[in-house]
């Protein structure tokens, strides 16, 4: 088997675990949460004013909620077994209809999100890298320490301070266009450039120190033709592969991020499945984000395969 | 923390941001920031909403004086036996699809009301038909009070195309002045001024709604000017945006108080002198003052002043007094135990204290209670945990005290609340195990009101369950809840409706 089927072949099954995984976990959580199972649902469709427990009572008979829980588990799997992901038990929505709403808004923000980290984090990586141990390099280990230290809702409310409140650049919140997108894909990008800087700085380092970078001087290529010949492709297979451990940083980072930005993504409105105890839209996005993360991750993969010939002899 | 190359690589890429909509936006659009995402399309879940903003309207709404007004009624008529109300229509009203409004259209959206748990499924209704272009209701009982059901917002009357053929809401299609041209739940709409609206033109263009649950969200967005009309803003903010040259900060009174529900019929405060202490025993000047940041929102009563005919100017109003609360827990028998824990029939007096975060205020307000009751030898547990963990603990007796804010303006008239949690066996948000000559007499008091068609006796009346609630305290007033907008200073027109029917958009223009 070649390294590229074997790579899709293991994504694949990791694919199926994780749907299956997900599925059971959120729902064992979910129904473990403290408190009324109905009641929650009930305020999540009516709002707090019109909670009571006749309210309660209603929604549990509509939706069968004192059934034993392993019968609506079963159900659950069934219905993905047929690619069916159920209603929203809040909103009465199909929650396949929200999640294609909302995947759209998460996509274009992490994906801002990435690009961004990825113009600011290498480009500075490889700059320190090359001057590794200088006064600039030990000001962008603090940088990034610091950074990346600071929760994501922090540093998102830190920067709406800085662009919106003191510069006037940018709204703090909203879904319009590109200018409400910026901020908080920012907000993900520091975090993600501040470890990604790291990573190229000491990839960088590392390829300028090793023996073949001095052969390609001695044989008389100047630093820029080095660089670009041996250097970047060396230094980037290290870097790639750590994006895809980034990417747990990222989806984390949305679910936070959308909130503070209200940004109508899958993260978000995982959130407010959870206050209203809505199970089918927990399972729902978490399977979705449990994708992503295999599908990138399989990208990922793809990518040190291309970037890295010594993979591809198949070890 | 950023580095001066990082920085300056942030601000380029924000400066080379191509196109800027937001800020091409024609300045005759309002936006509107709120809290509350949009939970579906049902008007029972999100339809205040949808109300609020004028996409869609109801039979009837307050007016600025607050009083009932017609809406899409024209006008309403009961009969003398007071079981038969007929409700005529306005005249050349049209939703956004084009849809002329019918008598049919509103008793079909009306019976559909009927079916959600919600305001109208507990308004005694008979029947409802369409009779020329007039809607006629029956009720089984004489129940005054169906005007003001019919402004709430689970009776937005809808286009037949908004249903789907299961009968669900599919689409939010109004006869307001702003029609709804691109919707992403929950978290916001567009809509644009919708010029065939029966009350003519409006100045605005269009609304634009952003539900941005995080208080911090929304203060800077009214502090930045993003948002020309901010809601619910956090007390914290009260004093940042009173300072600002960019917006004005209006707060109003609504009809909504803080209380503490009380198990009445449980060993502790079965005794009513026990209530009185511990009403007594809270400062609710200092919680005020301190926790809401709003001195004048501390209660005398349970019913706050913007609630005119409930609101009794004239009666004596809630003291902190502790060493009255000490001697009223005296004569009900409670020494103070070896470790100051008051203590009666070898009972120490340690209770619980239920309440929820939703609203933030709730736990703090909560461990101030637990303080003050501290001093007067009651040991309060607080217990923070879901907002339905009160109407479970009334339910199953377990409940001792219970932290909330109750609306008394579901229907702009309180006595739809008032059924709901003083009857004969209280509510799940009001009385509880509370019995008594009192008890019976407040019950026949409500019932009574809800048949009195007559103004000066329905006056009365209220005057009545106003003193008895006073007086037995079944549950225990702390605050008066305080309602918060943020608008631009370049808009004009702005007015709160304390009952939260509109955010009456159509009378804003845009000024300077």
């Amino acid at each position: 088997m070649t390294g590229l089927s074997r790579i899709l072949l293991a994504r694949a099954v990791q694919a199926f675990t994780v749907a299956l995984l997900v599925g059971v976990i959120t729902f064992l959580l979910v129904r473990s949460l403290p408190g009324d199972i109905a009641m929650r649902i009930a305020a999540g469709r009516y709002g707090m004013d019109m909670v009571s427990v006749a309210a309660a009572e209603r929604v549990s008979a509509e939706l069968g909620l004192d059934r034993p829980w392993s019968a609506q588990l079963l159900e659950w799997l069934w219905n993905i077994a047929r690619f069916d992901l159920g209603t929203s038990l809040v909103t009465g929505e199909r929650v396949v209809d929200s999640l294609g709403v909302e995947l759209g808004h998460t996509l274009l923000l992490s994906l801002a999100a990435l690009g961004l980290s990825l113009l600011i984090g290498p480009p500075l990586g490889l700059l320190l890298g090359l001057r590794a141990g200088s006064a600039a390099d030990r000001a962008g280990l603090v940088a990034a320490a610091a950074i990346r230290a600071l929760p994501p809702f922090v540093l998102g409310l830190l920067l709406i301070l800085l662009f919106s409140l003191t510069l006037g650049w940018l709204p703090p919140a909203g879904f319009e266009g590109p200018r409400e997108l910026l901020l908080p894909a920012l907000t993900l990008a520091l975090g993600l450039a501040a470890a990604s800087s790291r990573v190229a700085r000491d990839a960088t380092a590392l390829v300028v120190a090793a023996p073949y970078f001095a052969f390609a001087r001695w044989k008389g290529l100047s630093d820029r033709q080095a660089l670009l010949r041996h250097g970047l492709r060396n230094a980037s297979v290290p870097l790639v592969a750590y994006l895809g451990m980034q990417l747990v940083w990222l989806i984390e980072g949305v679910v936070v991020v959308e909130s503070l930005f209200a940004w109508p993504g899958i993260g978000h409105s995982l959130v407010h499945a959870i206050f209203g105890r809505d199970i089918p839209m927990v399972q729902g996005t978490a399977l979705v984000m449990g994708l992503i993360f295999v599908v990138l991750n399989a990208a990922v993969d793809l990518l040190c395969l291309a970037l890295d010939p010594r993979r591809r002899a198949g070890a | 923390m950023l580095s001066r190359r990082m920085l300056a690589r942030l601000s380029g890429a924000a400066l080379a941001m191509p196109a800027l909509p937001a800020s091409a936006q024609p300045r005759a659009t309002l936006r509107v920031v709120t809290p509350w995402e949009i939970g579906g399309l049902d008007p029972a879940r999100s339809g205040y909403i949808f109300a609020r903003m004028q996409v869609a309207e109801t039979l009837v709404t307050t007016g600025t004086d607050n009083t009932l007004t017609p809406l899409l009624a024209r006008a309403w008529t009961v009969s003398d036996d007071g079981l038969a109300w007929t409700f005529s229509l306005r005249p050349g009203v049209t939703f956004h699809d084009g849809t002329a409004l019918s008598a049919e259209i509103v008793a079909a959206s009306l019976r559909r009301a009927q079916t959600p748990p919600g305001i109208l499924s507990n308004a005694p209704l008979a029947a409802i038909e369409a009779a020329g272009d007039a809607v006629r209701i029956r009720t089984s009982q004489p129940f005054a009070a169906l005007p003001a059901f019919l402004a709430h917002s689970s009776t937005l009357i809808l286009a037949p195309a908004a249903s789907g053929p299961d009968g669900a809401v599919r689409a939010i299609i109004g006869t307001g002045p702003f029609r709804i041209t691109s919707l992403t739940p929950p978290q916001g709409f567009e809509a644009v001024r919708f010029d065939a609206w029966w009350g003519g033109k409006v100045p605005a263009a269009g609304a634009r709604y952003l539900a941005a649950p995080r208080g911090e969200t929304r203060t800077l967005m009214a502090d930045t000017g993003e948002a020309d009309l901010v809601f619910n803003l956090p007390p914290t903010a009260f004093q940042r945006l009173s300072r600002s040259a960019r917006v004005a900060f209006v707060t109003a009174p609504i009809p909504r108080s803080y209380i503490l529900k009380i198990n009445a019929g449980g060993f502790f405060f079965g005794d009513r002198r026990v209530r009185q202490a511990l009403s007594a025993a809270i400062d609710r000047t200092g919680i005020a003052a301190g926790i809401l940041r709003t001195p004048d929102s501390a209660a005398t009563q349970l019913f706050p002043p913007s609630l005119a005919g409930w609101h009794d100017p004239a009666l004596p109003p809630l003291v902190h007094d502790a060493s009255l609360a000490r001697r009223l827990l005296a004569e009900a028998g409670w020494r103070p135990g070896p470790d100051g824990v008051l203590v009666r029939d070898g009972r120490a007096f340690r209770v619980t204290l239920r309440t929820f975060p939703d609203r933030p205020e709730q736990p703090v307000l909560a461990t101030a209670i637990q303080a003050q009751l501290k001093e007067i030898g009651i040991a309060v547990e607080v217990a923070i945990g879901n907002s339905g963990d009160i109407p479970l603990g009334h339910r199953d007796g377990t409940l001792d005290l219970g932290l909330a804010a109750r609306n008394f303006s579901l229907v702009p008239d309180p006595i739809g609340t008032l059924l709901q949690d003083y009857g004969p066996e209280g509510g799940d948000w009001g009385a509880m195990g509370w019995t008594g000559p009192g008890s019976a007499d407040l019950a026949t008091t409500i019932g009574t009101l809800s048949r009195t068609f007559d103004p000066a006796a329905a006056a009365a009346l209220r005057r009545r369950a106003t003193a008895i609630l006073q007086d037995e305290l079944p549950v225990i007033p702390l605050a008066w809840f305080i309602h918060s907008v943020a608008s631009g200073r370049h808009l004009a027109g702005v007015t709160l409706d304390p009952f939260e029917q509109s955010y009456r958009l159509s009378d804003i223009r845009f000024g300077a």
